[in-house]
Order: structure tokens, then sequence, then C-alpha cells
């Protein structure tokens, strides 16, 4: 019941902390009273109240390993995004904010759920992909794990340096990148939208059954869902997340 | 009005709201197809700050209708022909 109470009520978080991850993109460190731990995968949902009482409210996945007791969001800024542009260019450490959570008992991975890991994202799809990683590291898990990770360009990036990190000491983690617009000199990585050439050449085949899961902007999330079928995965071993319009 | 085309999943905090269990894991069949899945595996449009609809992704037919007026909740389940649950744990 307490459960419950605490996934429906909303209630307030303190923010001890802001990083910049990216020129667009920011980590909101949220320090909030009691909570009870989260399952990597989860969101929380944030809710703006303006001062005339008009409310509106988003979901933001937890970047954060369940096993760390900060909860981290990270936050893309959409130009005329309405609840985007207030929490990364408005928000600093101090300021409170409303939310509640953790939500969402599909789209999530425990180390006991096992792989291989297949997680596949376009641009702030990246961070419930990047709960499971961190999960995965600091719990020590050895699951073969890729990520394929569609960005606009290098400096969209989201958590390079910490995947680079992980990947260099860890041998059944490999991290794929794709840029769809800008790529810098001496580019070596993929340079197109995720397609289903693509997933075939870095996944594994439909015969080892991955446990595939695919967040980012909905028409990214579809096609990637659509071709992981085509190509013979079990539909039931595709998990998707779609954030909704445009972009990535 | 923005209306979002979403997983089933991303509509967990307001199904939350009026479900005391977890309805993104909780199974359902389609009164219109038969077709049977988990909620978190449907589609689900948002219409943001007034409602939200769950559809079924095998024909579209509206499975959940969820309806927010402030202080009021209306569920319209008609089109599904039941909800499973494993276990009501929260
Ligand atoms: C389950 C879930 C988890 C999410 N997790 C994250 C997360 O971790 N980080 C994150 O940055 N976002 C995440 N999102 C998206 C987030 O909820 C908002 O949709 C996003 O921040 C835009 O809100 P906004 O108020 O700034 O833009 P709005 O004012 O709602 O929209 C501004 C414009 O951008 C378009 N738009 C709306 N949403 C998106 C989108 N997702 N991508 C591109 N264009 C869009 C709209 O159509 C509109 O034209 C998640 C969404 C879901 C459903
Ligand atoms: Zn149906």
């Amino acid at each position: 019941m307490v459960a419950r109470l605490y996934r429906t009520l909303w209630r307030i978080g303190e923010v001890v902390g802001v990083v910049s991850e990216t020129p667009r993109t920011k980590s909101l460190v949220l320090d909030v009273p009691g909570w009870e731990g989260h399952k990597a995968g989860q969101h929380v949902d944030v809710r703006l109240t303006a001062p005339d009482g008009y409310q509106t409210q988003r979901s933001y996945s937890i970047a954060s390993a369940p096993e760390d007791e900060r909860v981290v969001l990270t936050v893309d800024r959409l130009d005329d995004g309405e609840v985007s542009t207030y929490l990364t260019d408005v928000v600093t450490a101090g300021d409170r904010l409303e939310l509640r959570g953790p939500i969402g008992g599909y789209f999530t991975w425990e180390e006991g759920d096992g792989g291989p890991l297949f997680l596949v994202g376009g641009g702030s799809g990246v961070v419930p992909l990047m709960a499971m990683t961190r999960h995965r590291a600091t719990s020590g898990s050895d699951v073969p794990t890729r990520l394929l990770l569609s960005f606009r360009s290098h400096e969209e990036i989201i958590y390079r340096e910490e995947l680079e990190d992980l990947a260099a000491h860890d041998g059944s983690l490999e991290v794929f990148y794709t840029l769809t617009r800008a790529r810098p000199q001496g580019w070596t990585g993929y340079h197109r939208r995720i397609d289903a050439r693509m997933l075939e050449e870095v996944s594994w085949g439909p015969h080892e059954s991955p446990l595939a899961f695919v967040c980012g902007p909905t028409p990214l999330v579809e096609t990637v869902g659509t071709a992981l079928v085509g190509l013979g995965h079990d539909p039931a071993r595709v998990k998707t997340e779609r954030f909704g319009a445009t972009g990535g | 009005m923005d209306e979002q085309r979403l997983d089933g999943n991303a509509a967990a905090g307001a199904l939350g709201e009026v479900f005391a269990f977890e309805a993104t894991t909780a199974g359902y069949a389609c009164d219109a197809c038969g077709g049977t899945g988990v909620l978190g595996t449907a589609m689900v449009y948002e219409v943001r700050g007034l409602g939200t609809i769950v559809r079924c992704p095998g024909c579209d037919n509206v499975l959940v209708r969820l309806v927010q007026n402030p202080g009021r909740h209306m569920i319209d389940l008609r089109g599904t022909k039941y909800l499973q649950i494993g276990e009501i744990s929260g």
C-alpha cells in the first residue's frame, strides 16, 4: 500500500546539483526524501505549477542506477519546449521540483533478467538505457551488452566519456554510435539513421535471443522495433519506450 | 492541442492514479479483436492534461479511456474484455 501511495502521490525533490552533459542537455541531481529506490528504466512525472495555478507535467526517465541514493534526471532542451526549457535554463541547485514515481513496471531491467542485452537509443532515449548500463556495472553483472546510440552530432552524444570509460574496463560491454547530421573528421562510426542493416550488423542474431530495449523519439522507436521483429526477434523480447514527437 | 503517440508504459502515472495495481504489467484482452497483451505494450495517446487513451496495438480499438477533470476521473473500459492482474502489491 505504501508503495502505491508513493507511486501516485506528488512529492518534493530538491535539486542538489546540475551537470551540463552536452550543449543542449543537463542532468539534474535530486535529493528526494524517503526515496525508496527504483528499477533501472523507470521514470518519474515532473509537475510544474505557474503562479496563476496552471499546471503541466512531463515524464523523465531516471538516469541513475538503483544503487545510487540520488535520483538523476537528464533533460534534453527542445527550443520550443514548455517544460524542458524550464528544467534546463531556469532550474539551479537549491530549487525544488514536484514529482511522482518511480513509475512503470514494463520498460525495466534488473540484473537477474539476464541478456544478452541490446540497448538501442536515440537522443535522450539513452537515459533509461544508461540507468540499465549503470545498474549492470554497479551490480558487477557481466551480461554481454551492446549499445547502439543515435545522435545528431558528436557534441550531442550524452554520457560519452562515462560510456567510453565503462567499455574500456569491461570486455562484455560494447558501444556503437551513429551520427545522423554532422560528423567530425575521421569519424569511422555509422552516419545514417538506424536501419535494419545496421541492426543486423550490431545486434546478436535472433537465435541468441537478446533482450532488446529501444527508446527515443517515436519514429526511431517504431522503425527499430519493426525492423528487429522483421529480422526474426521475438516481439516479447523487444521492449519499447516512445518519448514522443520528433527529434533525435 | 498536442497529441503524443507513446507506449502504454508512459501512462503508468495516470493509470496509477486510478488503479491499485501496477497497470503496465496487467494483462488485457481486446474486446474488438480478441488480442491479448500487457498494457505496457499497448499504444497510448496522451492529450496533455486532459486525458489518456490506450489503444490495442493489433486493431486500434480503444481499450481504456481516462478523462481527468479537476477532482474527478472518468474511466471507460468498454473496449476491454478483461484485465488480468498478477499480484496486487503495488
Ligand atoms: C516515459 C517517458 C520518459 C521520458 N524521458 C525523458 C528523458 O529522460 N529526458 C528527456 O529529455 N525527455 C524525456 N521524455 C520526453 C519528455 O517527457 C517531454 O516530452 C520533453 O521534455 C518535451 O517536453 P516540453 O514541455 O519541453 O516540450 P513541449 O512543449 O511539450 O513540446 C514542444 C515541441 O516539441 C515537440 N516534442 C514534444 N516531445 C518531444 C520529444 N520527446 N522529442 C522531440 N520533440 C518533442 C512537440 O510536438 C512540440 O512541437 C520522456 C517521455 C516519456 C513518455
Ligand atoms: Zn484489438
